[in-house]
């Protein structure tokens, strides 16, 4: 199949599975088996396009004009074909997850659930293979209307509060300040299509290029730069299987996504080196890493402190970005891959013991990993993963940040890196530790009953995702190919 | 010393028709605007719409000018469109003012008053 | 084509006219509810096939004219259609159209029998009366349908079934008709300067008196009166209870077109007559204009926010929305009128969706109020998503109408230098994430409680139009070369002027 039809193909499979899904709205297991199937279906036709774009091709679709200078139309770029891999790859294993997590939990109104659901993926594939910030934006802003009513799912007070929050600050953000960003980009550029070396003309002075690059950063709210990360915690409120898939993987790291994306394709490295005005970025960067850290030390919720921890995460591939070095552009490109396996499977384990055992705060879990095994070992895992320790996925993007951050000679970057290091391990460290060395509480069983493991569709699907963070680190040979070339892409024009 | 008299009388007395336009004008909108009385309110919108038809034909009306029959030994003729367009005018006038008392009759049914305030005062009650 | 054909093809700027009044005569006449829906029906679809015809004509032989009873222009009426007029001619009658299938059920429930023949009598003149003032080519004439479209409108919106509906055309009524004189005046200032009423003649004529100080008065005249029309901020206080208090179809009829219309006269005037440099540049109206929407803009959002009937919050919405049609034209650039022009195909497509749907909840619970409406998201899920898609198109999210609006208005904004103003849009357009907001919230996030929980999806004769202009805020959100492109046309028109 061509690159065109399979790109297409991927788009339309959620797509499609979110109209057939409330066709089966009285049969839950045929409803399941349409979202595993499109899941599995759309991983293929993902990995299908893989050699392509491994091979150096840009497979691409014609565009849909919708009036002049605003076109829908896609083409797979490396960093795009990495972001819809990993979307695509945990899309099946977080819908084991939540046939799991849902029926376990009996959750009302599953139906709308798991439209919304396929609905969100298919936007994630839209943004990963948007040829221009125009598509990007559409499917952008279609990623966060169809998680608002996964977000606000419990319908009580607390979770249309966390709903209002959320929709305001990524809507607001968006529209406030990324469409005029790109409004400016189109009438200083006249184009809005990814480029290689940027699209921006050199002619345009400094102070605006800093303006700009301002506007999108914080203009992408998903990307959880602070001051604008309020909605990420605000957004534990959805179910489990939300939080893990869309607020660790898929819309997070679309926010990343653009964000790199934004630098590397509309601005271009050099372009951005020569202004001088973009020193900025790695102060907000390296601030968001160290004091979302230090949050999260300080948060009992166990799902709250993953979310503080998520944007401390978030911030260290923004953080990767403004060293605006080669190098260090691979070890973003790789941590949005890397964080992902490991998040979710934290994210899993985190819902696996809600489930399990009704707990939701840290201070609960004495002595757990005795009782859970498999949850707590895989939460180890990835929690080792968050610090940077070898053998786990997250070791090697550290490593191209730090070597980036060398060769750039960025010591603010280097001490971000080194002290949110450390912070890492103290704030997940101890869960590990008491989960598995502390003494049970005499009144566990009696509050939370005589559990054991959480069930069996739980269990594998973050057994997967933790042996999912080993494999990319023991085998990185694929992932690291496609980061490296879109740096080889990147670089304006050098190759 | 009378120059600058008779300046003046020229603006008021020979654009006369002018000055009556401009109070009926503004006597008009003044009682839409200061009345509550919802019948009043329509008197003043009908002196207001008056005031225009005199816009249109006081100029249209040319000093020693016939009316606009072809006739032999005659060379002025007064405009005739500006009347065509007032009839038109009027007939819009006469419209507007008796579906206004009609609305004021069914405002009257329904509130029991046409002064404004009053009506007003029990709105914001519902 | 045969020689009967032609003519009748020569006919049809005439037909416009004639038809809907014919209509008008002969519900009166014949007073049956059925009967009279069934002609409004007829005449409102041929309308739109009728005006597509001649938008067609228009884009490939240049601008139709037509000497209305053989009286040749400048001296007779002329009908005169040219881009910008034919496209407000098929967004009329395609609103028309729409609004009818819907009207059936609608009016049955909201009006008393005896009263419902003449409603449709009264809209038909309504629809002759936009459809007239879109069509002229004669500045008085245009005054005459205003009339009869504003006298018709005051009469459909004293047929709400609540009292407060008396007092809103009353209201209407009185602002309405000052609007109309004040334009009449300006209208009859012009005319004593240049001795025309045509408007081609009056564009010709008007160069060589334009800095005498009547032309100028007629030019505050002229804008002050549509401005009333049109319901520019602070002169809209008539608006937000006519549309509450108007019956369903009403509403969704009035809110589309009326006040476009007013806009299109504006535009003919300030482009087509005045001229763009000598308003625009001579003379400040482009502040005046641009603080008056942003004003309009913000206010009225702000305002909609607090209310709890969503009929009026709408109502405050439209406000709002016309302030950008306003901000593109003090813009005063290609970019910025094709932004404007094209916002008005675009708003009447997502307020006459809203309005429908705020019918059809009245249809089941007999109020749009906020509080009624809990959950009825789950109940009436059909109806509500249509709600979902037009108050996204509100916002202005990408793919759908509103975005394209934005777009061009801040793309036009940047290139006049006026950066603070996209973020202005921008700004003005969260507040309508914040009161379409709360309806969502409200409607889909609650557990249905009181008449809501008892409500079901309304008959599908109401609920198909609804889908349909619902439908056509992601359509031409999506797809919008044939609206933003005769948009263009239309603004390249009005720049060309008519000399």
């Amino acid at each position: 199949m061509s690159g065109s039809t399979l790109i297409l193909l991927a788009l339309a499979i959620p797509a499609i599975a979110a109209l057939l899904i409330p066709l089966f709205h009285r049969l839950p297991n045929v409803r399941e088996a349409v979202t595993l199937l499109a899941a599995g279906l759309l991983a293929v036709v993902v990995y299908a396009i893989v050699p392509m774009v491994m091979a150096g091709d840009v497979p691409m679709t014609g565009a849909l004009e919708v009036v002049p200078g605003l076109e829908i139309g896609f083409s797979v770029e490396p960093l795009g074909m990495i972001f819809a891999c990993v979307a695509s790859t945990l899309w099946i294993v977080n819908s084991i997850y939540s046939i799991g997590y849902m029926r376990g939990n009996s959750e009302p109104r599953q139906t709308s659930f798991y439209v919304c659901f396929a609905v969100a993926i298919a936007a994630t594939m839209g943004i990963a293979f948007s040829a221009n910030l125009f598509s990007l934006f559409l499917f952008y802003e279609v990623l966060t209307l169809s998680t608002y009513p996964l977000v606000t799912h419990k319908g009580n007070d607390a979770a249309r509060r966390g709903g209002r929050i959320y929709l305001t600050l990524l809507l607001g953000t968006s529209m406030l300040l990324l469409l005029p960003a790109i409004i400016w980009t189109e009438a200083l550029a006249g184009t809005l299509n990814f480029t290689s070396g940027g699209i921006i003309p050199y002619t345009v002075p400094p102070a605006i290029i800093g303006i700009l690059l301002l506007l999108y950063v914080y203009g992408i709210g998903k990307a959880a730069v602070m001051p604008i990360h309020f909605w990420l915690p605000a957004a534990m409120v959805a179910p489990t299987p939300v939080s893990a898939l869309l607020h660790a993987v898929a819309v997070v790291k679309a926010g990343v996504f653009t964000v790199t994306k934004v630098v590397v394709y509309v601005f271009g490295l050099d372009l951005l080196v020569n202004a001088g005005t973009a020193g900025w970025m790695m102060w907000v960067a390296g601030f968001t890493v160290i004091v979302a850290s230090l949050v999260a030390l300080r948060q009992d919720n166990l799902k709250k402190r993953l979310a503080y921890s998520t944007i401390s995460q978030l911030s260290y591939v923004v953080l990767a970005v403004s060293i605006l070095a080669p190098l260090s552009l691979v070890g973003a490109a790789l941590h949005i891959a890397a964080h992902a396996v490991s998040k979710i499977t934290l994210f899993f384990a985190a819902g696996s013991i809600y489930t399990a055992a009704h707990m939701t705060e840290v201070s609960q879990m004495n002595g757990i990993g005795r009782r859970m095994p498999w949850t707590m070992g895989a939460f180890a895992i990835g929690a080792l993963s968050m610090i940077g320790v070898p053998p786990t996925a997250g070791f090697l993007s550290k490593w191209f940040m730090l070597s980036g951050a060398y060769t750039a000679e960025a010591w603010l970057a280097v001490g971000v890196i080194v002290v949110s290091t450390a912070l890492n391990a103290a704030y997940f460290l101890p869960i590990v530790y008491s989960a598995f060395l502390r003494k049970e509480d005499e009144d566990h069983a009696e509050k939370h009953g005589n559990h054991g493991e959480a069930p069996l569709a739980v269990v594998i699907a973050l057994t997967l995702t933790a042996a999912g963070t080993i494999l990319l680190f023991l085998f990185p040979g694929p992932l690291l190919t496609l980061a490296e070339s879109m740096m080889g892409l990147g670089i304006g024009g050098e190759q | 010393m009378s120059e600058p008299l008779d300046e003046i009388l020229n603006v008021v007395v020979g654009n006369f028709n002018q000055w009556i336009t401009i109070f009926l004008m503004v006597a008009g909108l003044y009682v839409v605007v200061a009345r509550g009385n919802m019948v009043k309110k329509l008197v003043g919108l009908s002196i207001f719409q008056t005031s225009v038809y005199l816009l249109y034909i006081s100029p249209g009306k040319i000093l020693g000018g016939t009316p606009p029959i072809i006739t032999d030994g005659v060379e002025v003729y007064s405009n005739p469109l500006p009347h065509v367009l007032i009839l038109t005018a009027i007939v819009v006038g006469v419209a507007t003012l008796a579906l206004g008392l009609g609305l004021v009759v069914r405002i009257n049914e329904a509130y029991g008053t046409i002064e404004e305030e009053e009506i007003f005062d029990q709105g914001s009650d519902e | 084509m045969t020689g009967e054909g032609l003519t009748l093809a020569q006919q049809l700027p005439a037909l416009q006219i004639v038809l809907p009044l014919t209509g008008a005569a002969l519900c009166a006449l014949i007073d049956r509810r059925n009967v009279g829906w069934a002609i409004a029906t007829l005449v409102s679809f041929a309308m739109p096939v009728i005006s597509v015809m001649l938008l067609i004509q228009v884009l490939t032989t240049g601008p139709v004219s037509y000497a209305f009873g053989g009286w040749e222009p400048p001296y007779g009426i002329e009908y005169r259609v040219d881009v910008i007029n034919g496209f407000l001619l098929v967004l009329i009658s395609l609103m028309g159209a729409v609004v009818m299938p819907y009207a059936r059920r609608s009016v049955a429930s909201e009006i008393a029998e005896n009263k419902q023949a003449w409603f449709y009598c009264v809209y038909l003149l309504c629809l002759a009366g936009l459809l007239g003032m879109a069509i002229t080519g004669d500045a008085f004439n245009a005054f005459v349908f205003m009339e009869v479209s504003s006298l018709s409108m005051y009469v459909l919106i004293a047929l709400g079934n609540d009292r407060r509906a008396l007092v809103a055309a009353y209201q209407y009524l009185i602002l309405g008709t000052i609007g109309a004189t004040f334009y009449v005046i300006g209208v009859g200032l012009l005319f004593a300067m240049t001795g025309t009423l045509n408007f081609v003649d009056m564009a010709e004529r008007i160069v060589a008196v334009e800095q005498t100080r009547p032309v100028l008065a007629a030019l505050a005249f002229i804008t002050v009166g549509m401005c009333l029309k049109l319901a520019l901020f602070p002169l809209h206080v008539w608006l937000p209870n006519a549309y509450t208090g108007a019956p369903s179809v009403a509403t969704v009829f009035i809110a589309s077109t009326a006040t476009k219309v007013a806009v299109y006269l504006l535009l003919r005037y300030y482009y087509s007559i005045f001229g763009a440099a000598f308003v625009f540049d001579d003379l400040p109206v482009t502040p005046i204009l641009l603080i008056l929407s942003l004003a309009g803009m913000f206010v009225a959002s702000a305002v909609a926010i607090f209310q709890s009937n969503i009929k009026r919050m709408l109502a405050y919405s439209s406000v709002a929305q016309i302030g950008y049609i306003t901000l593109g034209m003090a813009e005063a650039t290609r970019l910025g009128l094709t932004g404007s022009i094209v916002h008005l195909f675009n708003h009447a497509m997502m307020k006459g969706a809203l309005f429908m749907v705020m019918g059809c909840i009245a249809y089941r619970i007999g109020n749009c109020r906020l509080n009624n409406m809990a959950g009825i998201g789950r109940r009436m899920p059909v109806t509500m998503a249509a709600f979902v898609i037009a108050g996204l198109s509100l916002i202005g999210v990408p793919g759908t109408v509103g975005f394209i609006s934005k777009w061009y208005l801040a793309l036009a904004a940047f290139e006049n230098g006026w950066w603070w103003l996209a973020f202005l849009i921008m700004g003005s357009s969260f507040l309508a994430v914040i009161y379409i907001g709360r309806v969502i919230e409200m409607a889909w996030f609650r557990e249905p409680t009181g008449p809501a929980a008892e409500a079901t999806e309304p008959p599908l004769s109401m609920l198909i139009p609804t889908w349909i202009l619902a439908g056509a805020c992601i359509v031409f959100g999506l797809d919008a070369e044939m609206t933003a492109g005769v948009a263009a046309q239309a603004a390249d028109a009005l720049f060309a002027g008519l000399r």
